[in-house]
């Protein structure tokens, strides 16, 4: 059960069934909608966007432990920092799950440094980005993400 | 003489090679046979000796080696005859698998019959397979999709059917066995209550052909559809059955070799049944593969299959009944092959992970059957579907797999 620990982390368990910000902010004025059509986990997530600040921040949904805990940390982490600190957030994240690159783990603050479990589970890496991916869409104005949407070929995912 | 193979459970287990290996250093515990069954090794090598020793193509050659390839393949027609229960060969098309056989019938049965206002109907729990090639043909004809109620239970009814069909209703369309929740449906009362409002019966046979014995002319439906990959024989190969009074006056499906009789520019002729519907080069080796797999079932004995694979899911059902936190989706009275289940504070996802590194392989999500899965007020479950190499162990094992998942989460 110790490989399975790398994954499932007392943080990822624990936020995974108590998810922080759970609720939608008041004077929210970005929106987007997050889906995995391959398990079929769904997150809206709502953002008080004012001078470039992520002012406030938080979502609803359903999904497995790893992308509710993933929204659930992501969401505490970005809160109140500004959009270049989020952006660069967003790409640390995406590189250390997504692009494998080495080194990219000790960028990231150890409540998102515990996600570098799922690149031994490529099947589960879209749990982990869901919420990320969803994030960018809203900061861009889009209405929603898709965890299809930056996969890379080989981890294609399909919901059948 | 395969029959021995019941004599040691074993013995039996040894026919299936990928059953021998290790996950994680863990024997595997193989419980995704409904995707995709696992190949005897009479499978393994009919392919092989295709390849190896009669590889050419079909109906063309003078050749010994075609000769003997196309020999092979209609031998192999003549097999999924008998495995169907059809008059004549000349029923029996092959296909790529179930799902290309629904898409067939929909393009040329629903493209011809369908006019604005018909109805097509199907059920509740039915895979995407037997759903969108509906609603694509209803889009194009401006026929309607409508649906038979699933019951609480898991179950579809013939007094659902009944109460769906309508003087418009065409086409009824509905899966022998459920994929998501092993519900068993009665078809052939299906068959016969839309017959006598005039429809067209189609029978989605993907996960009842592993699991009990068809013969469509008791079920009476006008088409039947199955993939090999879930009948212990090789993927892309399944076959479509058509009544022969229908499927004559159906246009073809494909235009290719091997459909025609003479092609000009001015005017084409078309083949007879079932060549008319097997445009191009079909899959030679996976013909044959399929045709070893459905003789090997018949060589194993239906009896002795139904009722060693009624024992495992009645002890499977058990085991996960037994633990809090689990309920079991579907509990219809008639159910096969399946255990679809749900476990209190641990997301299906992160259960198939789990399990997996345990050795147990299961399918988790919506088992590409959304609209049922729905039904319940899920967007997903855990599925143990079971094959007849499977054995009690391997279901404990699962239970015990299970109670670690909720260990590990708390829960």
């Amino acid at each position: 059960m110790s490989e399975l620990r790398d994954l499932y982390q007392e943080m990822i368990l624990e936020h995974g069934k108590r998810p922080r910000n759970f609720r939608f902010p008041e004077g929210a004025n970005l929106t987007a909608n997050g889906h995995n059509p391959l398990c079929g986990d769904r997150l809206v997530l709502k953002v008080k966007y004012e001078q470039g600040r992520v002012v406030d921040i938080g979502f609803q949904g359903t999904g497995c432990a790893i992308c509710m805990a993933s929204a659930s940390t992501m969401t505490e982490t970005v809160m109140g920092r500004q959009r270049e600190d989020v952006d660069a957030l967003i790409d640390k994240f995406l590189a250390m799950t997504v692009r494998n690159e080495p080194g990219a783990v000790e960028l990231l603050p150890p409540k998102l440094a515990v996600f570098s479990g799922v690149q031994e589970y490529p099947m589960r890496v879209k749990c982990a980005t869901l919420a990320w991916h969803t994030l960018e869409a809203a900061l861009a104005g889009q209405v929603t993400a898709s965890s299809e949407a930056a996969s890379t070929p080989g981890t294609q995912t399909q919901g059948g | 003489m395969t029959s021995q193979l019941w004599e040691s459970h074993e013995a039996l287990r040894q026919e299936f090679p990928a059953l021998n290996q290790e996950i994680y250093g863990k024997p595997l515990v193989y419980l995704d046979s409904a995707a995709t069954s696992l190949k005897p090794r009479c499978v393994i090598d009919a392919v092989r000796s295709v390849w190896e020793s009669d590889c050419a193509n079909i109906h063309r050659g003078v050749h010994t080696l075609s000769q003997r390839a196309t020999k092979r393949y209609e031998a192999a027609r003549e097999s999924l005859r008998r495995f169907v229960g059809a008059k004549s060969s000349r029923e029996v098309v092959f296909v790529r698998g179930a799902t290309e056989g629904l898409n067939l019938i929909a393009a040329t049965l629903g493209r011809t019959k369908l006019t604005p206002g018909d109805e097509v109907l199907v059920t509740g729990l039915e895979h995407h397979a037997n759903i969108v090639p509906w609603q694509l043909i209803c889009e194009a004809t401006g026929a309607k999709l409508r649906v038979a109620e699933v019951s609480d239970d898991g179950s579809v009814t013939v007094g659902a059917v009944r109460a769906a069909l309508t003087d418009r209703t065409k086409i009824v369309s509905v899966a022998h066995v459920s994929n998501a929740l092993g519900t068993v449906l009665p078809v052939k009362e299906i068959a016969q209550v839309a017959h006598e409002r005039g429809a067209w019966v189609v029978v989605d046979g993907a996960q009842a052909a592993p699991h009990l014995p068809v013969n469509v002319q008791d079920i009476d439906c006008d088409f039947y559809v199955l993939s090999g990959h879930k009948l212990y024989g090789p993927d892309g190969i399944g076959i479509l059955y058509g009544r022969e009074a229908v499927l004559s006056t159906l246009p073809p499906y494909q235009g290719g070799g091997d459909m025609i009789l003479s092609v000009s520019f001015e005017q084409t002729l078309y083949n007879e049944l079932p060549y008319r519907f097997e445009a191009g080069t079909p899959s030679i080796a996976g013909a044959v593969g399929l045709g070893a797999a459905v003789e090997f079932l018949a060589s194993l004995g239906w009896d002795r299959i139904t009722a060693r694979e009624h024992e495992l899911l009645a002890a499977g059902t058990a085991i996960l009944e037994a633990i809090p936190g689990v309920r079991i989706i579907g509990q219809a009275p008639e159910k096969i092959g399946v255990l679809s289940f749900v476990v209190e504070g641990v997301h299906p996802h992160d259960l198939g992970t789990i399990l997996d590194r345990e050795g147990v392989a299961i399918r988790t999500g919506h088992h590409c059957a959304q609209p049922v899965i729905e039904r319940f007020g899920l967007s997903a479950t855990a599925r143990a579907s079971l094959g007849l190499y499977n054995t009690l162990g391997e279901l404990e094992e699962l239970g015990r797999a299970v109670r670690k998942a909720q260990e590990l989460f708390g829960s």
